[in-house]
């Protein structure tokens, strides 16, 4: 059994052949499903086998300079820590990006298929694509295998023809568009530091602290958070990578250790 | 997820030259929702002999309370401080207690014992002994602590040696571990003195 996906290209191959040898990149591509009776619980097997880089913590904010976007690098297996420099920010292009949360080779490949579909829509139509195209082009795909078992929450940030845009697409095919995101499981400590601390009028410098210490304090209270907090600025031109902070470091920065304070010193009685 | 693994924690004891070293985390969570980075898992039951509770916070606590209320009876009965050995024994009886409806706890024993000879022993939740002569470690790091302390540990250190790879040890393993870390706190014990110390850690 086979699922066809040749549905979801936007081009058709322009090779044609006849030769035999060519016939399985000519074929429209396809993924092999699982030849089984009870496909939801082979699904649900299979999905307990491979479901690393879980916990995360990566937020998004539109304001008045751009989008500022950030994230941990954390990947976790149950309460192994798997790796603490994962890339959670993916570069979609130069004026967009996406962001990882939930299954990471998930994320990767349909982030990389999207990267591939924008850039044959710049080429078929002379213009680079719009944010809410790309991730509607995402949520679309997302939304056709519904119930797989396909696991993504991610963020859609870019700059196009209309200005900063900003959508939050997740693999149940909902897709949403709004000033402020932040997705994972550190994602409600993000919120309490990204709602306190937000203004549409920051620059963008202080629009990259309060992203900064939206993850920062997030890695600090999820244990299925942290290692670096990267800050990406998407702007007119494009995006730029701002910083990235081993948080281990940054909480002896946000909170220096002080000497312990002496409570009374004793003094000399003067004519004693 | 296991009861055990609900608060997260990380504990380790390792045997040095007529001393010994006794370290743990600070982190108390609620699953992966860090409560507290200031809780204290090592208690001492006296100048020579501590302990250290892995595993549910609550439980610990209770442990510790019975344990101190029976150790307190036990010296103002015979004038003296328990031997770690036979502390242990207490310990090991108490858990079997309540073999049906353990204490979700994993004990780790050190002491002093007669002639300073350095004593370290864990246990599981319902009393069963470990003797060992190197280290022991506790808690959900306990795999990481495995290897890093199987890789560190050298025989007869001196208290300052022992105390830098206890250290490394336990601030290396909780790097790989998302329930304990967020600081450390060691008690390096020697005949003579008791030196306590607070780590600084990642706090992620």
């Amino acid at each position: 059994m086979k699922l066809d996906t040749s549905g979801l290209e936007s081009a058709e191959p322009v090779w044609a052949t006849f030769n035999e040898l060519a016939d399985g990149f000519s074929a429209a591509p396809s993924f092999e499903l699982p030849n089984t009776t009870d496909f939801d619980g082979f699904q649900k097997e299979a999905i307990q086998m491979v479901k690393p880089a879980k916990g995360t913590t990566t937020l998004a904010f539109i304001f008045k300079e751009g989008v500022m976007v950030a994230a941990d690098s954390r990947a976790s297996m149950g309460g192994y820590i798997s790796s603490q420099s994962v890339k959670k920010i993916i570069e979609i292009n130069p004026y967009m990006l996406g962001t990882m949360a939930g299954g990471a080779a998930d994320c990767q490949f349909w982030h990389r298929n999207l990267g591939i579909k924008c850039r044959l829509h710049e080429l078929a139509n002379k213009r680079r694509i719009s944010v809410t195209g790309a991730s509607k082009l995402l949520a679309n795909i997302l939304y056709s295998y519904r119930g797989m078992g396909l696991s993504v929450g991610t963020m859609i940030a870019g700059w196009d023809e209309t200005g900063p845009g900003l959508y939050y697409v997740d693999s149940e095919g909902g897709r949403l568009k709004g000033m402020r995101f932040s997705v994972g499981s550190g994602s409600p400590y993000a919120y309490g530091v990204l709602d306190s601390g937000y203004r549409y009028d920051m620059s963008v410098e202080e629009a990259a602290e309060l992203a900064r210490r939206a993850i920062y304090h997030a890695t600090f209270r999820d244990g299925a958070s942290g290692g670096v907090a990267s800050v990406y600025h998407v702007g007119p031109n494009g995006w730029k990578k701002l910083s990235g902070d081993d948080v281990g470091e940054l909480h002896y920065k946000y909170y220096p250790v002080m000497p312990s304070t002496v409570e009374q010193e004793m003094v000399e009685v003067a004519g004693a | 997820m296991s009861i055990f693994e609900y608060n997260g924690s990380a504990l380790v004891a390792m045997v040095g030259k007529n001393c010994f070293a006794i370290a743990s985390d600070r982190r108390l969570g609620v699953q992966l929702q860090t409560i507290a980075t200031d809780f204290q898992r090592i208690s001492k039951i006296h100048d020579r002999l501590f302990l250290g509770l892995s595993g549910l916070a609550t439980d610990a606590q209770t442990l510790y309370q019975r344990l101190v209320f029976r150790h307190k009876l036990y010296q103002l009965r015979e004038e003296r401080d328990m031997k770690p050995e036979t502390f242990a024994n207490l310990v090991s009886a108490l858990l079997y207690e309540k073999r049906f409806g353990p204490y979700f706890c994993q004990p780790v024993i050190a002491g002093l014992g007669d002639e300073d000879k350095p004593f370290i022993c864990t246990m599981d939740s319902i009393g069963a002994k470990e003797l060992a002569k190197d280290f022991v470690v506790a808690g959900t790091a306990s795999e990481s602590l495995y290897g890093a302390c199987e890789s560190m540990f050298k025989e007869d250190m001196e208290p300052d040696e022992l105390f830098e790879t206890v250290s490394q040890a336990l601030l290396s393993s909780v790097d790989r571990d998302c329930l304990s870390g967020w600081g450390g706190h060691v008690y390096v014990v020697t005949p003579t003195e008791v030196k306590e110390r607070i780590l600084k850690g990642r706090m992620d």
